[in-house]
């Protein structure tokens, strides 16, 4: 007895000390992202500055691992009904995000908190992947596209000229000569071989990714890059693993090192490594738009990759008004810019992109205009973006059945069959596990 | 055998209450919520929930990805196995030799169990990868031969085998080491004196008084590169290139949690449980009757 009063004691004692900073204390906010090493610290900064700019909120940001690691760690806080207010989820989870049910939608956050937002100065490409209906489900926060990276030293030790290739023709002349001049070991790699070969090949050329406008009007939607023109691109580069004009250097960010340590003289890679290159890179480099193929297939534009921010169910009505300042934030001209400036990730607005123009910014770093150039023009059925479900698991059937074909042990059409036949498979479950 | 007599009835099953409730809580009921799961077709958060029957595990066992995952993991638990069986009790019986600083290998050996998984493998990428690691970088100077384990499959396999034996060779090592030195020297002496060479003791003395420890580390290893073996493939291959080291329990976590596919996931676990436990059985049923105990 004597113990229990004296338990109550040290807790109405305990209360008396957190009370008041509680009540004090300004709203949390958290924040699960994916962005680690120098993009992680832009996030963090980034985050600061708003925290700086008003009194009421504070938000949390927290690296949660991998873009995997946090669409996952997400779902499992929302099943347990504890979910983050914002999460970063990659591109390839939209459509995973769109039909959970466990999202507060962006246009409508924003018309519920009364902050005007004007849609219309957004990017199409990028509103373009994340709208339903015309309205904009999640914020776009880190949006970046494939663009070509060359080692201009090695381009002049093999007597080219200092430009990028344009066409996959170039690419693959260019490289024999920097072989045989001894510039380097291999023409190029890419990192991201689903993404940068295939999800953006595809739009690039307007042929279409998958049925359904990529899967934009239904589920019951069947991928298509298994035709003429897949066939074509990945076997041309299978012929060139064996020449030594590609090579294969694994997934994500995997093959970087080859062309960060002058193996490849080029790298197809995200515009979003610009920030790091231009620290780290010990050699003249130059960047182009994603090589094409040339007549007769159309040149239309490249799609967006990275991440959006998406708001979660759930919260207490009150943080919502945080939530909705701080995207707000984000999308201001000078963050965008800022954001852009500090990572290579696209800006997102007109206001920016106006703004940076105005400051000759991508005349004086024509390496940032690359990436936006490819995403202009309007974009088709076939290069708006693609809307599948359980993409991720997708990207991996599909890399794994490129390795098969770069190792020689099928041809581009049967790995390109298999690659179908597993993505066909995979979206039939995720339409089962969705019906309404 | 001793067997203990307790007074009290109901103490023993106090004492082993414990343990008991942490089976249930860590083990029964994850395994009884894998096993309703794997019954039903779930969407990504969880809102939407449909029940399959056995569907999940027809579909598995009409895809021969999911064979094939079941072939690698077989592959790779014999390597593993085998590798570190093997080498633990060289580098064991090497440790019993009577050389100066004894106690500072001994303690050396053991090292690398300390490492976690997924650290283990990340030393092993800088030492091979095909971009930066230092190995092929060295065979560069002296072959053209590519050691490029992102295309070839089996390189991949034979990588992510020897890295996995070798986070899990100190614990084979602590084991016969304690083996080794529990043997009887005058056991040997004797032998010796009745002219049996180095390997007519090993083979005659050595290994069936080492026979209960080998055993029981068979048992040992093999659940463990079931089980145990996936922070060496995350961090490594991911199951690459072109699903060649994708072992049963990778791919769980691949279609769990990339894919999100619970339900699959679910019940590749189960069929993951029953071949251990009958894998498990056999060896106990089989292997087990040749060994001695003392």
């Amino acid at each position: 007895m004597k113990r229990r009063v004296r338990a109550v004691a040290a807790l109405a004692a305990l209360l008396l000390v957190v009370l008041p900073t509680a009540a004090l204390a300004k709203t949390e906010i958290h924040l699960w992202h994916a962005m680690g090493g120098q993009l992680g610290e832009t996030v963090n900064e980034l985050v600061k500055q708003f925290n700086q700019s008003q009194a009421d909120f504070e938000v949390k940001p927290l690296n949660k691992g991998t873009y995997p690691e946090v669409l996952t760690g997400a779902i499992a806080a929302y099943r347990q009904k504890n979910p983050p207010h914002i999460v970063q989820v990659f591109d390839v989870g939209t459509q995973t995000m769109l039909l959970s049910g466990a999202i507060h939608p962006i246009f409508q956050l924003m018309k519920e908190q009364e902050i005007k937002v004007d849609w219309n100065d957004f990017i199409k490409p990028v509103t373009g992947y994340y709208s339903k209906d015309g309205n904009l489900y999640s914020m776009p926060f880190n949006s970046s596209s494939p663009i070509l990276y060359y080692n201009k030293e090695v381009f002049k030790k093999a007597g080219l000229a200092d430009k990028p290739p344009a066409t996959w023709k170039d690419v693959g002349e260019f490289s024999k000569k920097i072989i045989a001049a001894g510039g380097a070991k291999c023409g190029f790699t890419t990192s991201w071989p689903s993404w940068t070969m295939l999800e953006n090949t595809f739009p690039w050329h307007d042929q279409p990714f998958a049925t359904n406008q990529n899967g934009y009007t239904g589920l019951d939607t069947k991928l298509l890059i298994n035709g003429e023109f897949g066939v074509k691109h990945i076997s041309q580069l299978a012929a060139w693993q064996k020449d030594g004009v590609f090579s294969y250097g694994g997934r994500m960010g995997l093959p970087d090192p080859k062309f960060i340590n002058g193996d490849c003289a080029m790298l197809i890679q995200s515009s979003a490594v610009i920030g790091g290159f231009k620290k780290s890179l010990k050699f003249a480099w130059g960047t182009g738009p994603l090589p094409h193929w040339g007549p007769p297939y159309k040149k239309q534009n490249a799609v967006v990759g990275g991440a959006t921010l998406w708001v979660m169910k759930g919260q207490k009505p009150a943080d919502y008004k945080g939530v909705a300042q701080f995207m707000k934030f984000i999308a201001e001209p000078h963050q965008q810019m800022w954001w852009h400036v500090t990572t290579g990730y696209l800006p997102i607005t007109q206001a920016a992109i106006k703004n940076l123009e105005a400051g000759y910014h991508f005349k004086k770093n024509p390496e940032q205009w690359t990436a936006l150039g490819q995403l202009s023009g309007t974009p088709t059925a076939n290069s708006q973006g693609h809307r599948l479900g359980n993409f991720a698991q997708i990207r991996e059937a599909i890399e794994g059945e490129m390795e098969n074909v770069f190792a020689g042990k099928k041809t581009a059409r049967e790995g390109l069959d298999a690659a179908v036949a597993k993505g066909n498979d995979i979206l039939k479950e995720f339409a089962a596990a969705n019906k309404p | 055998m001793k067997r203990s007599v307790f007074r009290n009835r109901a103490l023993p099953y106090l004492l082993v209450l414990p343990q008991i409730a942490v089976t249930v809580v860590f083990f029964f009921w994850p395994a009884f919520e894998s096993l309703r799961l794997s019954l039903f077709r779930t969407s990504p958060f969880g809102d939407k929930t449909s029940f399959v029957g056995l569907e999940n595990f027809r579909k598995l066992l009409t895809t021969p990805e999911y064979y094939q995952s079941i072939g690698n993991t077989f592959v790779f638990a014999s390597g593993v196995t085998a590798i570190g069986l093997g080498a633990g009790l060289f580098v064991a019986a090497l440790a019993t030799q009577k050389i100066r600083g004894l106690a500072a290998y001994r303690t050396a050996v053991l090292w690398p169990y300390g490492i976690a998984p997924p650290i283990a493998g990340i030393i092993f990428l800088f030492i091979f990868h095909p971009s930066y690691g230092v190995l092929p970088y060295w065979l560069g100077f002296v072959t053209s031969y590519e050691f490029n384990w992102l295309l070839k499959g089996w390189v991949a396999m034979a990588l992510v085998i020897l890295a996995t034996a070798w986070t899990h060779v100190g614990y084979n090592i602590a084991f016969f080491l304690a083996g080794l030195l529990a043997i009887p020297t005058s056991v040997l002496e004797a032998a010796s004196v009745d002219g049996a060479g180095a390997i007519r003791r090993f083979r005659s003395i050595i290994f069936p008084l080492l026979s209960p420890i080998t055993f029981y580390l068979l048992v040992v290893n093999l659940i463990f590169s079931f089980f145990g073996s996936f922070g060496v493939i995350h961090a490594v291959t991911q199951g690459g290139p072109g699903g060649a080291t994708e072992i049963m329990v990778f791919k769980v976590y691949k279609d769990g949690f990339i894919g999100l596919n619970l339900g699959s996931s679910a019940a590749q676990s189960v069929l993951l449980m029953i071949l251990v436990i009958t894998l498990t059985a056999l060896q106990f049923r089989f292997v087990e009757k040749r060994v001695t105990y003392s």
